[in-house]
């Protein structure tokens, strides 16, 4: 399968920049998002799109911690068991976590690395950020 | 692949799996590490990750053998001479209480209390960034605050110069352990750990039971003793003459424990009911004494029982520090061209991890 490839082939595309997307804590504690549009990705990215991924990572984030009748069995039961459920069932947090990974990978797919751009999964980030890395603008000829 | 103007990444070739090094020359060809051997906090880990523990954790097995020693002697001395006088259910109960005590301080003491990871050496910059824009001298200024407004509350948030982020409401930088934790309660030192936003309701439940307990082996060595006495005895013959003092130095232990983990309990159990954490309490971030027009608790749900349940039955959030992740490899491997090679499907993770 080997190939000769030009050495611009080879190069990995590099990192101009990366945004920060903070936390919003006017409603609490419950992990949510900034919508506001940063400034540089408006070269790059609709805002409307941002806005859009931004509020359904929000959305997914609040099923996850939403106070409701599913969790507080949950809760209950793992307190009966002595907390030893958790040893061997997936807790609703980390199903909507997969959840929010697939959504992720999705969007850089289908969105973001299109236009040069890589969202980062906030749980790499410790829930602090949703990190956007910008890569240089490489208009190449050819493609692979 | 088609032309486009900007360089069509293909998530594929950014991607970075130790199975991919076999085809490039590596400079080094270690084993991979898992992240919590470079852990930063003072924290002590077991079992390749599972476990985590404070590195001072110095009174946790005095707390173990207490509870063991003194309930090994309530079995052993107690319930034969109850089994046979009274009902056959005190050991029953004793013995779940028991099980139920030690996994809950088990449970306390091993998990991640909610530590923050601390800030990529990127996102650091992006935060002093902003600090500095807003116009603050070359010097390193005074702690950083942040106000914001929480459910129409004004919060302050403190910048943390070890971890390097503004903490989010309700953490709480651990001077023992050097981590912010979440909604940090307090550092226990009888449980080793942290009591956070993760292991809080292990905390309460352990605290709860071991009132249950201690009430449960205190009434029955007094029954133990009384029974004993009724047989026409004095209370001194009586302790002379049950299998030794044992019953004598379990009464002791109860006496005095009861009284600190009544007073616990209850502490914790106002603590629950009105969403506050220790530290918050005592600091009286939310008393009324402040004088600011309206200083509640932003963060209570004004009804006792939505309270308890959002505190202690509520969706166990995640641990954020992934300890048994593997570290990415140091060096950026140059993709050789992704369309030749059967690369696994893409993951984000890696990514983030090669170009941080």
């Amino acid at each position: 399968m080997a190939e000769t490839h030009s050495l611009q082939d080879l190069q990995q595309p590099a990192v101009s920049s990366k945004v920060f997307v903070q936390r919003d804590y006017s409603s609490g504690t419950i992990c949510k998002f900034q919508t506001k549009f940063p400034s540089e990705l408006e070269s790059r990215l609709d805002k409307q799109q941002f806005e859009e991924t931004i509020q359904t990572l929000n959305n997914l984030y609040a099923e996850a911690e939403k106070l409701g009748g599913k969790s507080y069995f949950e809760g209950c039961l793992a307190c009966l068991t002595a907390y030893t459920i958790f040893l061997c069932m997936e807790t609703h947090y980390e199903k909507v976590l997969k959840k929010i990974a697939r959504y992720i990978k999705d969007q850089n797919e289908k969105i973001y690395a299109p236009r040069g751009l890589l969202l980062t999964d906030p749980i790499e980030r410790g829930l602090r950020v949703v990190e956007i890395t910008i890569f240089e603008d490489r208009s190449i000829g050819s493609g692979r | 692949m088609k032309n486009c103007e900007y360089q069509q990444i293909d998530p594929r070739a950014l991607s970075v799996l130790p199975s991919s090094a076999q085809n490039h020359t590596e400079k080094k060809a270690q084993r991979p590490r898992r992240k919590w051997e470079v852990f930063p906090g003072k924290n002590r880990f077991f079992c390749d990750g599972r476990i985590i523990l404070a590195r001072q954790n110095g009174v946790l097995p005095l707390t173990l053998s207490l509870i063991i020693v003194t309930c090994g002697l309530f079995f052993a001395f107690d319930c034969p001479f109850l089994v046979k006088h009274l009902t056959v259910f005190i050991p029953v109960i004793g013995g779940v209480l028991f099980v139920f005590v030690v996994l809950s301080l088990l449970r306390t003491s091993f998990t991640d209390p909610g530590i923050l990871p601390r800030a990529t050496p990127d996102e650091a910059a992006d935060v002093e960034k902003q600090i500095d824009t807003s116009g603050s001298s070359t010097y390193r200024p005074p702690p950083r605050t942040k106000e914001i407004l929480i459910n129409q509350q004004v919060v302050k948030l403190k910048y943390c110069f070890t971890c390097k982020t503004f903490r989010p409401p309700r953490t709480s930088h651990c001077s023992l352990c050097d981590n912010c934790v979440e909604r940090f309660d307090h550092h226990c030192p009888w449980v080793g750990n942290c009591v956070g936003k993760r292991n809080y309701r292990f905390f309460y439940s352990f605290i709860i039971s071991l009132s249950f307990l201690t009430s449960f082996i205190f009434g029955c060595v007094i029954t133990h003793i009384t029974l004993r006495t009724q047989a026409g005895k004095t209370i001194v013959q009586a302790i002379q003459e049950s299998p030794a003092r044992y019953p004598f130095l379990e009464l002791v232990v109860c006496f005095f424990s009861i009284w600190s983990i009544l007073g616990l309990s209850g502490f914790h159990t106002y603590l629950v009911a009105s969403n506050l954490t220790t530290n918050e309490d005592i600091k009286g971030s939310w008393s009324s004494k402040r004088g600011a027009e309206d200083s509640g608790n932003p963060y209570t749900y004004n009804s006792i029982i939505t309270n308890c349940c959002a505190t202690l039955c509520g969706p166990m959030p995640p641990s954020l520090i992934d300890r048994r992740g593997f570290l990415p490899h140091d060096e950026a491997i140059p993709a050789v061209s992704a369309s030749e090679i059967e690369l696994p499907p893409f993951t984000a993770k890696n990514d983030a991890h090669m170009v941080g």
